[in-house]
């Protein structure tokens, strides 16, 4: 599994990545967590409110900082 | 509600009289500091309701194509009710733009989105009544229609980075939220939102009750009364460089207000201060070349300045 964390970087974009992180490891799934900091492939998801959370190639959410449990129901 | 509670913790308890100055000064704390927690926590909390209907993608649905005008009328609408945040303007600027937004539309919306924005208008409600809360909607939304009008017909979309017109933007489908995770987003927007301004309404609410207590009456009514001319541009000049925190300054503006500025003044620093900043226009550099950066910046100013000196004259 594959989860990309889009955003440019804001506070709110690194704490969603952490918030990745401790679901990732809370689920005990396989997951490769990305950071995607670059427009035009933020772009290409089609997404225009950061932090954006995209998993295997889908966009989940975009526009807010989910919590750890939030994320785990994502997975 | 929380009039007698403030008088009875800074009167009774303190035994501080009515009148002195520190009495004065700790009893507007003390109620002010209430009050707008009180309306900060649940009006924000119903605006993020609302605004889980329209996310940004949606907004750009409906604004996609629309025509002069009707466009920039929407737009402005939609502004208020679509949630912003200064750190996703690129990626909204771009989006706008991509899926045939018209420029002049899309500037509607950046002007009307951080301005009239929910933060503003509870601290104006809170601290100078609805009327002036009221005011401040409709004028920023002429603000925000008139400049996106004038950007628009100025035909500068050559000066948007070139960049921005080869980009390749994906279509993102928006999944409907259920109710509770409406109301968990709400949530989770309103803390996030307290958390980061508490420190500035605080602080800003502390010199504001200073002000009250300890300068007197009418100090300013010579300088930034509505007799002199040169106020409003000043205070759109002072407003433009600070950080918008609405939240901060009104407590401070009010204050002022109290010793005498004029209240065209005071709505067209707020406008100001909340419309444009420093780190936007840093951020909107990404994808604006300088010509249409400043023009940006230039009329939204000087739309301000009209508003300032039309409330003078009539209020």
């Amino acid at each position: 599994m594959k989860i990309e964390i889009l955003g440019t970087g804001c506070a709110k974009c690194k704490t969603l990545y952490e918030n990745a992180r401790k679901a990732v490891e809370e689920s005990g799934k396989a997951a490769e967590i990305v950071k995607v900091e670059d427009i035009p492939s933020i772009m290409k998801y089609g997404v225009m409110s950061t932090p954006a959370l995209v998993v295997d190639g889908q966009v989940k959410f975009s526009g807010k900082l989910a919590s750890v449990a939030e994320i785990i129901n994502m997975l | 509600m929380f009039k007698p509670f403030a008088d009875y913790l800074v009167f009774d308890i303190f035994g501080l009289s009515p009148g002195s100055h520190l009495g004065d000064a700790l009893n507007f704390f003390v109620y002010d500091t209430l009050k707008i927690f009180f309306l900060l926590t649940v009006i924000i909390f119903f605006v993020a309701i609302i605004r889980s209907w329209f996310p940004p993608e949606k907004t750009k649905r409906i604004l996609s194509h629309k025509r002069e005008y009707v466009g920039n009328v929407i737009a402005a609408f939609l502004g208020i009710v679509t949630p912003f945040c200064s750190c996703s303007a690129v990626p909204l600027f771009i989006g706008f733009v991509e899926s045939g937004v018209p420029l002049g539309v899309t500037f509607s919306f950046l002007v009307s989105s951080p301005m009239v924005n929910e933060v503003a208008l509870i601290m104006l409600w809170g601290m100078f009544g609805w009327k002036i809360a009221l005011i401040y909607i409709g004028t920023g939304l002429v603000v925000a229609i008139f400049s996106g009008i004038a950007i628009g017909r100025l035909k500068m979309e050559n000066y948007v980075q070139d960049y921005v017109w080869k980009m390749q933007v994906g279509n993102s489908e928006i999944v409907e939220q259920t109710w509770p995770e409406r109301l968990t987003y709400a949530k989770g927007y309103t803390l996030g939102l307290l958390k980061k301004i508490w420190p500035y309404v605080v602080i800003g609410i502390a010199i504001g009750g200073f002000i009250h207590g300890y300068v007197p009456q009418d100090f300013l009514a010579r300088w930034a009364g509505r007799d002199n001319p040169f106020a409003v541009p000043i205070a759109v000049a002072l407003g433009v460089p600070l950080y918008s925190n609405a939240a901060g300054v009104i407590p401070i503006v009010q204050a002022l207000t109290a010793k005498g500025m004029a209240i065209g003044t005071v709505l067209a620093f707020m406008m100001a201060v909340t419309a444009l900043s420093l780190p936007e226009a840093i951020i909107l550099k990404n994808v604006l070349k300088t010509r249409l950066l400043v023009t940006f910046f230039g009329i939204v100013a000087s739309a301000i300045v009209m508003v300032g000196y039309l409330f003078n004259a009539i209020l």
